[in-house]
């Protein structure tokens, strides 16, 4: 329900973040203006103008228009605003076009609106004569809970005489910014063709910019469109960098021209647009399209080459169910008919017998080859795309022998995922899938070093095995590391009896731990009981929706516990420990890297069943355990690999630990 | 170029330009029946639900329908559970993708179905029909409109089965009784 408001009216505002519609039929600036709690005015900055048009919570039109979009965030503003009042001026005040007074235009209608587009108050300003600049609305706190008056104070004076009585000591000069601006703006819309000047920033100049593939540089551009509001985590703040994303920066005339109207999503401009995906070349008739690295939708090239990835691996495990389902059935259809033809008392004549069977194999033969040559079709495209796609692939995707990590950087940002290993299947043997988890992990993982018969049949004695399964969980940790900023992440390792020190060496000698791996039973206590404080701490912190009563100086980061040797040096209470950290870590950013063997915990019973259903089980050698989404195959994992004599681990370790140094100081 | 089908006819899938069609969608449009009476106004809400059984040689290898939306090899793709229908006079309420290029080598028939999820039975529906539609320019090949809704909760609608190299569909009709598609199975069977 809109509350249609007579001047001197209030009405309460549930919402905080809201948007000032004003229609006024001819062109007008409009300006908001913070004040305190007796509604003067601090300085310049309080006030978001088309010379400014951006202030902590309130966004205004670079430009005067018949219709206008402000964007207040009540939430963003400092405690000190007690105020926030919505202002219109006539440009023809400031020496631009059009009338000079109030009085000879149209009533200028105002509405508040929620960031659904419902009207929440409305009003229109009706009796103005000479005045040339209006107090229209104002947003008020009233004891923690914000209001909105409709106002409609004019000043004959314009916006100096305005800003003076609202106790801004710098009112003439900013009134004179104002009204540069302002004649700035007009300037460059009457420079479009339409022969409309005085009302030129209506629709017809929309069409003016060249709508081009790369549509995300020139579309938004349009000044008092819809303000890039929606969807913003803190309001106005990150507006101001939105825009120059947009391409040419507002100060570009060329790419101003726009009109108000704006066809973009209003909701979705608040980032800026992703760069076009790569085109594929066009395919020579009859042939099949060349594939592209990052064929694929999202915002980013790394989202782009997930959602790739992703995508193969279901094609992959699509295709091959084609061809399973097709041989099973040409094997059912084998063996029915084989028995037919024995069981047929005729068959035992002549060679009738051999003629049906031949006929039935040979019914077999063609249908696996029809199905193994559709296979064989979509495997080369989907080889031929995995070659675009794997050189192309960040480090937190790569495999170790990718030159990604030769020009390793410790990244800024936190990737999306991170590869754990490949997955293939036996009827796709040259195709390797990069296993992409999501980042933060959701669950632990589990380096099994049990389970000693590998899938290619050699023996890897249990020694040997254990050794592995540190290589692979030190192999993991490092990629962790290196694809977090520094000092997002921290690793902690447990190797009670000190069996996995040679493995652990890169982490160790980089010094990319937090501290030394933890031995004996002590060393097990105290790094559990104080992850275990810790994510107690956090988790009190957010359930309380107090998370800003962590103490001061709070590491933030997350952490992985890697556990060697389970449960040698693991009293009773340390596995209570570990089983709360593996249930009630991850959505806190406590994460367990488990490597052990199931079988050496078998005198906890069933106990521990949960423990190890919670983890991702993942093997240091190849392993057909892991079943895809769509069709339930078991995929073949293969551990990543570090090529042998490769300094590509040490390398990347030595520059996160320098990296770790340098921000710790 | 629309052709009405009526019951039992066939048509071959064949482009007018000698091409083979590579994908089709087969749409399922219905409506409920306005009610007599005195509480004509009351809203009723009638799932039909359309599923796609795929057959090797009369034997069932797969079936998309509203828990299985995909093939497991990714031919066949339901668009998603409709449970009231009619959203807009003649548009598609469930429509089934095929990709007939995809299609397994030993998948030689798709019958589409359709049951009544809620238990109406047909003469509750009006305006209910199937069509066959060329994915790739959006044209309507063929249309199947469901004349006389009788006493009876699903159809057996029609079906796209391989003949030669290309396929062809044939427009079946035939009423059946059940919830699901599985309690469909004994009166599928005779139409392959």
């Amino acid at each position: 329900m809109t509350a249609e408001l007579v001047r001197g009216q209030n009405h309460p505002l549930s919402q905080s973040r809201l948007e000032i519609r004003i229609s006024a039929g001819t062109p007008v600036v409009a300006a908001a203006a913070l004040g305190d709690e007796s509604g003067r005015i601090h300085g310049t900055d309080w006030v978001a103008h088309p010379g400014a048009p951006t202030q902590p919570g309130l966004e205004v039109s670079r430009q005067a228009a018949a219709d206008h979009r402000l964007a207040v965030d009540l939430d963003a503003v400092t405690d000190a605003v007690h105020r926030v009042s919505i202002l219109l001026a006539l440009p023809a005040a400031g020496g631009g076009p059009g009338p000079a007074r109030f009085g000879a235009v149209a009533a200028p209608f105002v509405a508040v609106t929620g960031l659904d587009g419902e009207e929440v108050a409305s009003y229109t300003i009706t009796g103005l004569e000479a005045e040339s600049a209006v107090v229209a609305l104002e947003l008020y706190r009233r004891q923690d809970a914000w209001k909105v008056r409709a106002v409609g104070q004019g000043y004959a004076g314009g916006l100096a005489e305005l800003l003076t009585d609202q106790a801004l000591p710098e009112a003439v000069q900013l009134a004179g910014t104002i009204d540069e601006a302002v004649a700035r703006g007009l300037a460059r819309s009457v420079q479009a063709p339409p022969p409309r000047p005085s009302d030129g920033d209506r629709s017809r100049q929309a069409a003016t910019p060249a709508v081009g593939p790369d549509q995300g540089g020139t579309a938004p551009q349009g000044t008092p469109g819809p303000p890039p509001y929606g969807g913003q985590p803190a309001g106005g703040h990150g507006q101001g960098g939105a825009q120059p994303a947009y391409g040419a920066g507002p100060a570009d005339p060329s790419a101003t021209t726009g009109g108000p109207i704006d066809y973009s999503h209003p909701r979705r401009q608040t980032s800026a647009p992703p760069p076009p995906p790569p085109a594929a070349p066009q395919p020579r008739p009859g042939q099949p399209a060349q594939p592209v690295a990052g064929d694929a939708t999202g915002w980013s090239m790394e989202e782009r080459l997930y959602n790739q990835v992703w995508g193969m691996f279901e094609d992959l495990a699509r295709t091959t169910a084609a061809y399973r389902s097709a041989v099973d059935f040409a094997e059912s259809r084998m063996d029915k008919e084989l028995e037919q033809a024995l069981s047929d008392p005729r068959s035992r004549l002549g060679g009738q017998g051999d003629a049906a069977r031949e006929a039935a194999r040979a019914r077999h033969t063609e249908l696996v080859g029809q199905a193994r040559e559709s296979l064989d079709r979509d495997l080369a495209h989907l080889v031929a795309e995995s070659e675009v796609v794997e050189p192309a692939l960040p480090p937190a995707f790569a495999r170790w022998d990718n030159p990604a990590w030769h020009a390793y950087r410790v990244p800024m940002e936190i990737p999306m995922a991170v590869r754990l290993g490949d997955l293939r299947l036996p009827e796709a043997d040259p195709l390797r899938i990069p296993m992409l988890l999501r980042l933060p992990l959701e669950r632990g993982l589990w380096i099994d070093s049990g389970r000693a018969d590998s899938l290619d049949g050699s023996f890897t004695d249990s020694h040997d095995m254990r050794r592995l399964a540190v290589e692979t969980a030190v192999a993991h940790a490092a990629r962790l590391l290196a694809v977090y900023p520094a000092g997002e992440f921290t690793v902690h390792v447990i190797d009670p009896a000190g069996s996995g020190a040679q493995a652990l060496a890169p982490l160790t000698q980089t010094g990319v731990l937090a501290a030394p791996p933890a031995q004996g039973a002590a060393g097990v206590g105290e790094v559990l009981g104080r992850l275990t404080q810790r994510v107690d701490l956090v988790q009190m912190a957010l359930r309380g929706g107090a998370p800003d009563a962590l103490p001061p100086g709070f590491d933030t980061s997350q952490h992985l516990l890697i556990v060697n040797d389970f449960p040698h040096g693991f009293d009773d209470r340390a596995v209570n420990q570990l089983r709360y950290l593996a249930d009630e870590g991850p959505s806190v950013g406590v994460h367990l890297m488990m490597v052990a063997d199931r079988e050496e915990s078998s005198a906890y019973g069933p106990l521990l069943d949960p423990l190890w259903r919670s983890l991702l089980r993942l093997t240091a050698v190849p392993d057909d355990h892991l079943a895809d989404p769509w069709v339930g195959h078991a995929w073949t994992y293969e551990p990543p690999v570090v090529p042998p004599g490769s300094q590509v681990l040490h390398q990347v370790l030595t520059r996160v630990g320098a990296a770790r140094r340098a921000w710790r100081r | 170029m629309t052709v009405n089908m009526t019951k039992g006819q066939a048509i071959s899938l064949q482009k007018n330009d000698g091409g083979s069609l590579t994908a089709v969608r087969m749409g399922l449009g219905w409506q409920a029946a306005p009610r007599r009476g005195l509480f004509g106004s009351r809203t009723r809400e009638i799932d039909l639900d359309a599923s796609a059984v795929l057959f090797a040689d009369k034997q069932p290898v797969d079936v998309v329908f509203f828990r299985h939306l995909v093939s497991d090899d990714g031919s066949v793709r339901h668009t998603g559970d409709n449970l009231v229908g009619g959203v807009g006079q003649g548009g598609d309420d469930e429509a089934i993708l095929v990709d007939l290029s995809r299609v397994p080598v030993h998948i030689d028939q798709i019958v589409f179905t359709v049951n009544s999820f809620t238990g109406q039975t047909f003469q509750e529906v009006q305006n209910a029909f199937c069509r066959l539609v060329d994915e790739t320019n959006g044209q309507e090949l063929a249309r199947y409109t469901l004349a006389g809704g009788g006493a009876y909760t699903a159809q057996i609608m029609a079906k796209v089965h391989r003949t030669g190299a290309g396929w062809t569909m044939t427009a079946l009709g035939n009423p059946a009784n059940g919830r699901t598609f599985q309690d469909l199975m004994p009166a599928i069977l005779p139409v392959l």
